[in-house]
């Protein structure tokens, strides 16, 4: 196993996303702002790459960020840090969304995630944030090719564990262990603690 | 499905790739498995790094759709709801009065018609109708159609509204994150008229939250402030103010 890449140690810098959702669950748009500013870009960039359609992604996203406004008091820190529960609802409405929209355009959908376009696109300009993201990459080129492309598909697409294993024509078993197999990976590369 | 099938779901599980069925029996298996909680948390966290290799720079204007969004909506009742008050019904409780004076902050601030305006002032006249006496005078404030409201913070967190309404000729004062005041004190409003200060009443704070129709009409005032003073009020202010504000134009 390589040694392990640290993005940001276990508690990032910059204000203590804990703290302000705190202060949100009591009305405080002050501190919502910065709640905003820390997650904001990631939000719309995972929704955006779930979505892949800019106007629908925005509008998500937007949803996402009220839901965090809303329900900030509901936020359990013993399941996990703050930016770990805002990225997952922010997975899950977007999930939610594109399968929505499934029965409509399944068929589209395949012929696009056929072409494997790049789940990554449009990036942000910060430099710390573009250093976690080729450690993420380098990370992600470490993985088998079974794991990378499980992992990629249901995470950064959408897919269900059934929808993987048909498009890739592997075993439905295989790609069960392959996504869990695959993120273990990803955290001990990356030194992720909960 | 067998337990041992169970334990392999963390990743598909974390990755919301599950369908309804097994994700569901997945979240009955959890509680109960103290290694597969301490996976999912790891691996939640893993896919967050995910997310964040592919974060972009969001356009300013979904910040400031969701900053006017955000000083409309309620939010979720706090999870340890204290002492009821009296009357309230649940549905009463849950609609915080912060809330329905950051809505009309809101309504009167970004002021074009939209939709949720019009359905936050009906939420607010719905309320002065549920409860009683000096609640409905305060919901009959903040849902006047020309209620425009300032909002600041002051000592230790604690943050106040203040929403006027010149047809009605009425302010209301509300406060939230203040802590009860000391034994024989209370919490006393004033209309800053000009150099001097104006008593408009007392303001119970319950539970960190306070709220109040000001007494009197707010004639030349250009600003309210709060003071702590001795049981009964003050004919003059005998400390200085918690917090001043700016009456809006
Ligand atoms: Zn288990």
């Amino acid at each position: 196993m390589k040694a392990a890449v640290h993005i940001g140690g276990p508690a990032s810098a910059g204000p203590d996303l804990q703290e302000l959702l705190g202060l949100v669950a009591r009305g405080d748009q002050n501190a919502f702002s910065q709640v905003y500013d820390a997650v904001g870009g990631s939000v719309l960039g995972l929704v955006r790459t779930v979505l892949r359609d800019p106007a629908q992604s925005e509008e998500v996203a937007q949803e996402v960020l009220l839901e965090i406004w809303r329900s900030a008091a509901r936020y359990q820190p013993s399941r996990g840090s703050a930016m770990t529960w805002i990225l997952t609802l922010a997975h899950r409405r977007a999930v939610d969304r594109v399968r929505s929209a499934q029965a409509a355009t399944d068929r589209e959908r395949r012929a696009a995630l056929l072409e494997r376009t790049p789940a990554y696109d449009e990036v942000t300009e910060q430099v710390d944030a573009r250093l976690e993201r080729e450690q993420v990459r380098r990370c992600l080129r470490a993985l088998t090719e079974l794991q990378h492309e499980s992992v990629t598909l249901a995470y950064y697409r959408g897919l269900t564990y059934r929808e993987v294993a048909e498009l890739l024509s592997v075993p439905l078993g295989t790609v069960k262990t392959r996504l869990r197999d695959g993120l273990i990976r990803l955290r001990d590369c990356l030194g992720v603690c909960a | 499905m067998n337990t041992g099938d169970l334990h392999l779901l963390t990743g598909a599980y974390v990755l919301h790739a599950l369908p309804p069925g097994e994700h569901a029996d997945f979240e009955r298996h959890l509680p109960g498995c103290p290694s597969c909680s301490e996976e999912v948390r790891e691996l939640a966290a893993t896919t967050g790094k995910l997310a964040s290799a592919v974060a972009v720079v969001p356009p300013p204007v979904l910040k400031q759709r969701v900053m006017a969004r955000v000083a409309a909506e309620r939010q979720a009742p706090p999870v340890v709801p204290r002492q009821s008050r009296r009357g309230g019904t649940r549905r009463g409780r849950a609609l915080s009065r912060f809330a329905l004076a950051a809505s009309v902050a809101a309504a009167a601030t970004f002021g074009s018609v939209a939709l949720w305006q019009y359905q936050e002032a009906r939420d607010a006249r719905d309320a002065a109708q549920r409860t009683e006496g000096r609640a409905a005078d305060l919901a009959s404030v903040l849902a006047a159609p020309d209620a425009k409201a300032v909002s600041g913070g002051f000592a230790k967190g604690a943050t106040g509204t203040v929403v006027v309404s010149r047809t009605l000729d009425k302010a209301a004062f509300l406060a939230s994150g203040l802590p009860n005041p000391p034994e024989g004190k209370v919490y006393q409003l004033w209309f800053a008229d000009g150099g001097s200060m104006r008593s408009a009443g007392l303001m119970d704070v319950s539970g960190t939250t306070g709220a109040a129709v000001m007494e009197g009409p707010l004639d030349g005032a250009s600003g309210i402030g709060i003071t702590v003073e001795p049981a009964g009020g003050s004919a003059q202010p005998t400390s200085d103010p918690l917090a001043l504000m700016t009456l809006p134009a």
